[in-house]
């Protein structure tokens, strides 16, 4: 993108890179307390105590998690239940169709409650990412590539609003940011 | 710290590193994801050549007895189960390591499990597909086998709920489903690795789809690492229960030999054994061709051999007890199956049991022995076949002479029961070997996590001294 294209867009956000895992820590540190909301910390792999490092909550996911799980085991036992002893009544061995015969429907209805767990931990993760995303502002950074290798990267977005284009880039560049770079939205 | 003459308990008692000679992350990455994007070495082609073989071979021997019948095979009455029914608990039991590699090791903070967990995984993946073609193409009219299923049809016939053969379908089904995902969710970092190295515009789509835009922000790794642990929480008592699952098609039966309580967790501890010496039969050819001793180091090996030892003798306590049982208990034909099962005309199949699985593993005792290759791939290979007998022992060697003398016949396989095995081999380790040309067999973003500058609190040596946190941590 051309210089003069580049002024007239509106910056998409501001990415710096850090040296390492424990520089990356210490820069999110201040920028938590600088007040930012609308940032991130890209990095190879979930850095310990980020979370912390960075302000977040914990992520909602296992209350999520949980009501799947919920949802798997009432989907077992009226599977179960409601065939075996209302549509469909089977006399194996002359054992009785009643309530007492319940233990017999424990395999499944634990079966059944790992399986809807197991799908709403795995659709859930990238439902609250906003994900599957083939595009990103960020790939059109050809330095971003890095971060799946070995580079550390933070970025925070325009659409914060203690953002200013040559603010944020200077603040960035004080807490020890390297190759402080603005970004534009080319989509 | 300076001058200081304490010697604190890291220094005295250092863990040995889990990446050896101080590698770095990007050496990481060149080393795994250079396995998928270099061409593929001559090994490869002819090893696929040869499994493709064995697997097209396999699925011959299928179509033959779909389109013949089950007579093809040597079961009979009362051998109804033979070596369908074993292959598929040998399978089963294979798949048992990755998850517990993946499941257990995780929650219990076994940092070590990094560089083998995703080729396990993927093992377990593809011994879960091996083991779930038997039992369809056991029920003989395969166009019937959605009967298994519970789903609703115009004659209102419904299965039943409170057998253990529709338990396992509904446990093999859910440990497979689950096993796939929690491979899966653990690839997305790396498959971003891939992408991002991608130099190829057909690889840049394809892997830029499967990484389904992954940026490894913290704000994603939140998410990620919460559900990764849910997963590993909910994986581990689904792991120990599926084994429990297919030892309740036995155990609930009134065949001696079968109706047992020890089950359960006999099957349990047989499948992690045999999981274990199958990871360690594929780990220790792929370390060597593709050069990974510095992330499969000799501690990995080494723990790996500990837990054959341990399971193994787990296993040979089940073996021994079973025979205490069946002579202290008053049952005659109890008593009747254990003589036959040992002395009987399969002795040979029992005993080579025994000491594949219980006698051999003993050697892992000796620290010298754990860290020899052919010595540990020696066990490893016993305890696959151990394993393959034990389940042989179990079904056919129980089922050929039950109870009255009349209903009593010999089992003997016949060629295809014998070129189905060897092709679900073909299939396993076809599945195997395109599994390591096109995904990363080390999970990189695992691995990366677990090196010593990972570590928040960690700087760098700046006089080129012994590095030091800045803080410890208990």
């Amino acid at each position: 993108m051309s210089a003069a294209a580049a002024a007239k867009k509106p910056a998409w956000g501001v990415i710096a890179e850090f040296s390492s895992a424990a520089a990356l820590y210490d820069a999110a540190e201040k920028v938590r307390d600088k007040g930012f909301k609308f940032w991130d910390c890209h990095s190879p792999f979930p850095i310990h105590g980020m979370d912390k490092a960075m302000g977040l909550g914990r992520s909602p996911l296992g209350y999520i998690i949980f009501c799947g799980g919920l949802t798997g085991f009432l989907t077992a036992a009226s599977l179960e239940y409601i065939p075996s002893s209302f549509l469909y009544p089977l006399i194996v061995h002359g054992k009785p169709v009643n309530f007492f015969t319940v233990p017999a429907f424990f395999p499944i209805m634990f079966e059944l409650t790992i399986l809807f767990s197991a799908f709403t931990a795995f659709f859930g993760v990238f439902v609250l990412n906003r994900l599957p995303r083939y595009h990103h502002p960020l790939f059109d950074f050809e330095r971003f590539k890095e971060f799946s290798n070995d580079a550390f990267f933070l970025v925070i977005e325009s659409v914060d609003p203690k953002f200013s284009e040559t603010g944020t880039r200077e603040f960035l560049e004080e807490i020890g940011g390297q190759g402080v770079t603005v970004l534009y939205d080319n989509d | 710290m300076a001058e200081s003459t304490v010697t604190t308990y890291r220094e005295t008692l250092p863990r040995p590193p889990l990446v050896e000679h101080r590698r770095s992350m990007a050496w990481i990455s060149d080393l795994i994801a250079g396995i998928v994007e270099r061409p593929a070495p001559a090994w490869w082609w002819v090893s696929i050549a040869i499994t493709g073989s064995f697997a097209g071979f396999g699925v011959f021997c299928i179509l033959y007895l779909l389109f013949t019948g089950v007579g093809v095979w040597g079961n009979n009455i009362p051998v109804g189960w033979a070596w369908d029914i074993t292959n598929f608990v040998f399978w089963i039991g294979i798949g048992h390591a990755g998850t517990l590699i993946s499941a257990i090791l995780h929650i219990t903070r076994q940092r070590w499990r990094t560089s083998i967990n995703r080729a396990s995984e993927a093992m377990t993946l593809f011994a879960v597909i091996c083991a779930g073609i038997f039992p369809a193409i056991h029920v003989g009219r395969i166009w019937m086998v959605w009967f298994l299923a519970p789903v609703p049809v115009p004659n209102w016939i419904w299965p039943n709920f409170r057998s253990p053969l529709l338990w396992d379908v509904f446990a093999v089904s859910t440990y497979f489903t689950v096993s796939l995902l929690f491979w899966f969710l653990g690839l997305v970092p790396d498959l971003a690795t891939l992408r991002d190295r991608a130099v190829s515009p057909v690889r840049k789509v394809i892997y830029g789809l499967l990484a389904l835009g992954w940026r490894g922000g913290n704000r994603q790794w939140k998410h990620y690492e919460l559900a990764y642990l849910v997963l590993a929480g909910i994986s581990t008592p689904l792991v120990l229960s599926v084994h429990s699952t297919v030892s309740f098609d036995f155990a609930t039966s009134i065949l001696p030999g079968w109706h047992t309580t020890i089950f359960p967790p006999y099957f349990v501890a047989g499948a992690i054994f045999g999981g274990f010496a199958m990871v360690l039969t594929l780990m220790l050819p792929a370390r060597s061709l593709y050069k990974l001793h510095d992330v499969v180091t000799w501690n990995h090996i080494d723990v790996m051999c500990k837990i054959l030892l341990l399971t193994g003798s787990i296993v040979g306590y089940a073996y021994t007890m079973e025979i205490f049982v069946a002579f202290y208990g008053a049952n005659p034909f109890e008593r009747f199956a254990f003589l036959n099962r040992y002395f009987g005309p399969y002795w040979w199949a029992s005993w080579s049991m025994f000491a594949c699985n219980v006698v051999m593993p003993q050697l892992m005792w000796v620290r010298a022995f754990r860290r020899n290759v052919v010595v540990v791939f020696f066990v490893a290979m016993c305890a696959n076949a151990g394993m393959w007998f034990e389940r042989f022992v179990i079904f056919v060697i129980s089922l050929h002479r039950d109870f009255l003398p009349s209903a009593w016949r010999m089992y003997h396989p016949t060629w295809v029961d014998v070129f189905t095995f060897i092709g679900s081999h073909g299939i396993f380790l076809t599945l195997f070997l395109l599994f390591i040309r096109f995904l990363p067999m080390v999970a990189m973003s695992e691995v990366k996590g677990v090196l010593p500058e990972a570590d928040p609190h960690y700087y760098p040596p700046t006089d080129g001294g012994q590095e030091s946190p800045k803080e410890i941590h208990a």
